[in-house]
């Protein structure tokens, strides 16, 4: 321990600084997201099952965090996921991304990158074949970078 | 520079899922970042990718300012048939960029 | 975690060599490791095919292009970014690969230097540094960089900034502990230029060294300054055999 406990928690306030800053000017919301999340459901109620949102819990750096969503399905003509969409609560805007699969996609599942302003939860939202949702949320925490620049 | 780096399997067995992936060069400029002026820098974003397999349509993105800078898409397709595989991405002014691969089943 | 695991089976492998310096990558999560190792999910790499393009185009009105006098870069350039900084006899002075870079434009392209952080110039650093991947750092043993060398060293120690700290104490002091929520590397400059994702670019040594003095609440040196080279030597000694990854990719 050569730093002592004082200066430590100023250091991590001045550097934590821009990122609340960042977060303050941010425009999505909880209701916003939810909002969001009954236009794509059209109001429908999706099951808390047979959909995974992987995503790191702990993310270094926010503006580029994986996310990989898995939704067990046949994939088959009569029974496949149609559309994934991904909400968060915290950025300017609610919505994130939006794919659409096929049969032969064969399997229930993308991944990409997303930019995270602040820890919050995030929210991915499975339509199937056959109308019905599935949904699955994690919160993540997202920690302020060390040493930026300005 | 570079517009995308793009994994297309060169040969697969029949029924084979296979996965494709994309790394795209771009800077997804938000439209909420101010500049080095304070102004904000004008939103500049990947709006759509789709994957076409020998003319069809088996995957599609909508893509919105939260997705990182160099959009990255990893997905899958069952290769049944050889033919081409091309994948095509939009930004929001009306460009559209594609790239191509051949792929081999049997 | 996941993470925590992977990063100490790094650290007790390093230390079962005797080696106990470790690269800014094993203090990274798994996520952003995956992303650095896959050349195909790594952005750096189209710093790497830009830079490959330069190296064939002609620049300046000598009509010449990087590749017109050294030829095949996979062959000419492989090690190079190992040992620089280095001694140039022209200007009696250390440089680094973006100086060389901007002094091969201004004496034998007959070119305009490219200013700090531009994407050609980093394009083509980055492509002349992965040349190097792989390969041990091995810095330029010249004795006429003994001035650098002592320079650096001393400036890593250096107290700056409002804040009152040297490199030192956070990278060799602190090092592995955490500052706001993050870990502290070693702050070994392997696989530079990186891509940041705090930047969401490509970004230089001397942009890092800048982010981390304004971090200090110091006034950071000038871009090229005698000050900044001086500390890129001395940590291409602190790190001389450790592993070149350019290009890196650091959260």
């Amino acid at each position: 321990m050569t730093i002592a406990a004082s200066r430590r928690r100023v250091l991590a306030l001045g550097l934590a600084a821009p990122l609340m800053l960042l977060c303050r000017r941010a425009g999505a919301t909880p209701e916003a997201m939810a909002a969001a999340i009954e236009a794509f459901t059209g109001g429908g109620t999706p099951a808390e099952s047979g959909i995974t949102l992987d995503i790191p819990l702990l993310v270094e750096n926010g503006n580029s965090v994986p996310i990989t969503v898995s939704v067990e399905s046949a994939m088959t003509e009569e029974d496949h996921v149609e559309e994934i969409a991904v909400f968060n609560e915290a950025n300017p805007l609610p919505d994130v991304v939006r794919v659409r699969l096929t049969p032969r996609s064969s399997l229930g599942r993308f991944q990409t990158r997303i930019r995270l302003a602040g820890s919050q939860t995030i929210v991915a939202v499975a339509r199937m074949s056959d109308g019905s949702l599935r949904r699955a949320a994690v919160s993540v925490i997202v920690t302020a970078p060390a040493c930026r620049e300005s | 520079m570079a517009t995308a780096m793009v994994n297309i399997p060169e040969t697969a067995a029949p029924g084979e899922i296979v996965e494709i992936k994309i790394l795209i060069s771009h800077p997804m400029e938000t439209g909420f970042r101010p500049g080095m002026d304070g102004k904000l820098l004008p939103r500049d974003i990947i709006r759509s990718l789709r994957c076409e397999y020998d003319g069809e349509t088996v995957f599609t993105a909508e893509l919105h300012p939260a997705i990182a800078a160099n959009p990255f898409f990893v997905f899958h397709l069952r290769a049944d048939r050889s033919g081409e595989i091309t994948l095509v991405w939009a930004d929001e002014k009306g460009n559209e960029f594609r790239q191509s691969g051949q792929i081999t089943v049997g | 975690m996941r993470g925590g695991a992977a990063a100490l089976l790094l650290i007790a492998a390093t230390m079962a060599s005797g080696d106990e310096r470790l690269s800014g990558t094993a203090f990274m999560s798994p996520e952003t490791r995956a992303m650095q190792a896959d050349d195909l999910a790594n952005p750096g790499m189209f710093a790497v095919l830009e830079g490959a393009r330069l190296w064939e185009e002609t620049a300046g009105v000598s009509g010449r292009s990087c590749a017109g006098c050294h030829g095949d870069a996979a062959e000419t350039m492989k090690g190079v970014a190992a040992r620089y900084p280095a001694f140039d006899e022209a200007s009696n002075a250390a440089v680094d690969l973006t100086a060389r870079v901007n002094l091969c434009r201004t004496r034998h392209q007959d070119a305009d230097p490219l200013p700090p952080e531009d994407p050609r110039l980093l394009a083509l650093t980055t492509f002349i540094g992965h040349q190097s991947r792989g390969q041990k750092i091995e810095p330029d043993p010249d004795p006429r960089l003994q001035p650098w060398r002592e320079l650096g060293a001393r400036l890593f120690r250096t107290r700056m900034g409002q804040l009152n700290f040297s490199c030192a104490n956070c990278h060799d002091d602190n090092a592995g502990r955490h500052l706001a929520g993050n870990p502290i590397p070693q702050g070994h400059a392997t696989g530079y230029p990186i891509y940041r994702l705090e930047w969401q670019s490509m970004g230089s040594l001397q942009r890092r060294f800048r982010n981390c003095l304004v971090g200090v609440r110091a006034e950071p040196f000038a871009y090229g300054s005698r000050e900044f080279i001086a500390l890129e030597l001395f940590l291409a000694d602190r790190a001389a055999g450790m592993t070149i990854e350019t290009p890196a990719v650091r959260p």
